[in-house]
């Protein structure tokens, strides 16, 4: 076997996040695969419906876990595969947060939507080293207050970090903030020119969630991004994930803010 | 760069050993032939298949096969076959899957070619192409099993070009009209003073199939008419790209107007992806049977022209035609470089030939250039 063809994987547990989204964990049928680093993502395939890449969300002992959002056909059918299916799982493909570079400073995290799902690893490898990072920040966005990934977790990361979510519409009983996640940044206790921040969401949040931690005085060589295109084959070869000279499933998801700077100006590139 | 070793002289009937040598060996042989009016690659059963008599005339969205006085084989252009057809083929099974009564799932990857291929009478640019697939589809972290079975093993006779077409840039390019490397046998075809092929070996596989032929020691006046003619086709060449490094004009030229104005002409047909030897671009889909219990992951080319190359959830990042002409260009000349370390563009000049609205990749790149220099301070 090599990354060409999917390794089955059970679904052993299955938790939903939100009306549209759940979190699965997979267990090896057979053979497992390298362990996931934060940031990378998997190519998951539904069984004679197709594949999808999905990046890993968390880990509970060695075996990953995957949070989908069902958008699409392929999404739609892991969504709804229910524990005990088989499902294919390629990779770990990409590159990984760099987590460790942060190490000594203060840690801003700011999330879109589902973009919370690969940044769940970062916010937990930081917490199990508390002492090893400043202060932490973790700012989550979401269009209602229903589509807020991990209450559960969020709860517990807020004994040991600062946690802010926002909506972009109120409903019921939110009395949080409303608005987009950048309006959250003035308010966070930390040293913004000493600290180092990874974001993940729709590329037009993560531009401008950008901006605002550059005014703030957050260095660019210490920002992180995760940037996303199509993807066909995860291997280099399909061309689809292009963004530039980046070939996004090698020389990405997640790239320094340097990098994708110049590509992330450019319209339709 | 020729080899040390006297060539060989083979007469115009030694091609027929030739075919006979490789298929002794195991080999299906691909060469040029004439189909459907043009000069494309096929498998061949014999050497009286290639294209004696005929060549191509091109221009901008032009092409024309051409009858010859003479009997010249190798006199083709490239036509609308590469040998990117054989080796990274249109449709392709990654692999299939079937799922048992238990529920468990057992699968296997792809099926092993039953060919080994002998390509003969490719031109340099083609080589070049070859050499540019091995290294993004076979040089990377994950080399494309389908590939590699297909690749790995092939033999090359590249025939070096003395007939260049009016849509030729290799010059340009760094990969012709001289074969310099990436084959077994280089052979060269002279016309005047009688049809004769000049021969080497690139390998040691070619120069044993080599030792297998009819042939006499080339003498010095064969080869000097083999460097002449090669010579005479690097001077016919009238197409150029701009003297300046590529990947940095396109860099520098994200922004240009131009893109809105070539987008006023292209009809993203995908037919320059299609023919370009190295355009690799692949979509999957994945197929049942009836029962939906076997399923197949089948792999097909794709053009980043069409709408839903570039699709994520919401639409697709490319909408415009100008975004989606400006990635292929920029990917060919400039792009590719940082990705693999090489060109994209060999310069064969098959996606000016075939785009049916005559659009010429030498031209767009000039334009770009005289406008980079109009905005410089």
């Amino acid at each position: 076997m090599n990354a060409v063809v999917p390794v089955p994987h059970r679904i052993v547990d299955r938790r939903v996040d939100t009306a549209d989204t759940v979190t699965v964990e997979l267990a090896p049928v057979g053979e497992a695969l390298p362990a996931f680093r934060p940031g990378q993502f998997a190519m998951l395939t539904a069984y004679g419906i197709g594949d999808v890449p999905i990046s890993v969300s968390g880990r509970h002992g060695a075996r990953p876990l995957h949070t989908i959002r069902a958008v699409g056909a392929v999404t739609r059918a892991l969504h709804d595969a229910a524990p005990g299916d088989v499902i294919g799982v390629r990779g770990p493909f990409g590159t990984a947060w760099d987590v460790a570079s942060a190490a000594g400073h203060d840690v801003i995290v700011v999330a879109g939507g589902i973009g919370l799902a690969p940044l769940r690893p970062v916010v937990e490898r930081v917490l199990a080293d508390r002492s090893a990072f400043g202060r932490v920040a973790i700012l989550a966005g979401a269009r209602e207050p229903a589509e807020l990934l991990y209450a559960d977790a969020r709860r517990q990361w807020a004994t040991q970090a600062q946690v802010r979510t926002t909506v972009d519409r109120a409903a019921d009983g939110w009395k949080g903030p409303v608005g987009l996640v950048t309006a959250l940044i003035p308010g966070m206790d930390v040293d913004h020119a000493a600290a180092a921040a990874f974001v993940c969401g729709p590329e037009a949040m993560m531009w401008f969630t950008v901006q605002a931690l550059l005014e703030r005085g957050v260095p660019a060589a210490r920002i992180q991004v995760s940037l996303e295109r199509n993807m066909r084959c995860g291997l280099g070869w399909c061309g689809h994930c292009q963004l530039g000279p980046l070939l996004l499933c090698r020389d990405g998801p997640v790239v320094g803010y340097p990098v994708a700077e110049p590509l992330m100006r450019v319209r339709e590139l | 760069m020729r080899s040390e070793e006297t060539p060989r002289l083979i007469g115009a009937d030694g091609l027929g050993a030739l075919f006979t040598a490789l298929r002794d060996r195991g080999y299906t042989v691909v060469g040029p032939t004439l189909r459907d009016g043009a000069v494309v690659l096929a498998e061949l059963d014999s050497a009286g298949q290639l294209p004696s008599g005929w060549s191509a005339d091109t221009e901008a969205g032009r092409y024309r096969s051409r009858r010859r006085e003479d009997g010249a084989v190798f006199a083709h252009c490239a036509g609308p076959v590469s040998a990117k057809t054989f080796v990274h083929p249109p449709r392709a099974r990654l692999w299939s899957a079937d799922r048992n009564p238990d529920g468990s799932v057992s699968a296997a990857g792809p099926d092993a070619p039953a060919k080994r291929f002998a390509f003969v009478g490719v031109h340099p640019c083609d080589i070049a192409a070859l050499g540019v697939l091995d290294r993004v589809l076979a040089g990377g972290e994950h080399p494309d099993p389908v590939y590699t079975a297909r690749r790995d093993g092939t033999f090359v006779v590249v025939a070096e070009c003395t007939e260049p077409a009016a849509t030729c840039f290799c010059t340009s390019m760094g990969t012709g009209p001289a074969a310099t490397a990436g084959f077994d046998i280089a052979i060269t075809e002279l016309l005047d003073g009688g049809h004769r092929f000049l021969a080497r070996g690139g390998s040691p596989a070619g120069t044993e199939v080599l030792a297998a032929l009819p042939s006499v020691p080339a003498g010095a006046e064969d080869t000097a008419a083999a460097t002449a003619a090669v010579e005479r086709a690097a001077a016919a060449i009238s197409r150029h790209m701009p003297d300046e490094p590529l990947p940095a004009l396109m860099t520098a030229s994200r922004e240009s107007p131009r893109w809105a104005d070539v987008a006023s002409r292209c009809l993203t047909c995908g037919n320059c992806t299609m023919v370009c030897p190295t355009c690799f671009c692949t979509s999957t889909e994945d197929v049942t049977d009836l029962t939906g219990q076997h399923t197949e992951h089948q792999r097909h080319w794709d053009s980043c022209f069409s709408l839903d190359f570039s699709y994520l959830h919401g639409g697709p990042v490319r909408t415009s035609t100008a975004s989606r002409y400006r990635q292929w260009m920029s990917h060919k000349l400039g792009t590719w470089q940082e990705q693999f370390g090489m060109s994209g563009c060999v310069g064969c000049g098959r996606c000016i030939a075939w785009c049916p609205a005559g659009i010429d990749i030498t031209e767009e790149a000039a334009a770009l250039a005289a406008a980079r220099l109009e905005d410089a301070p």
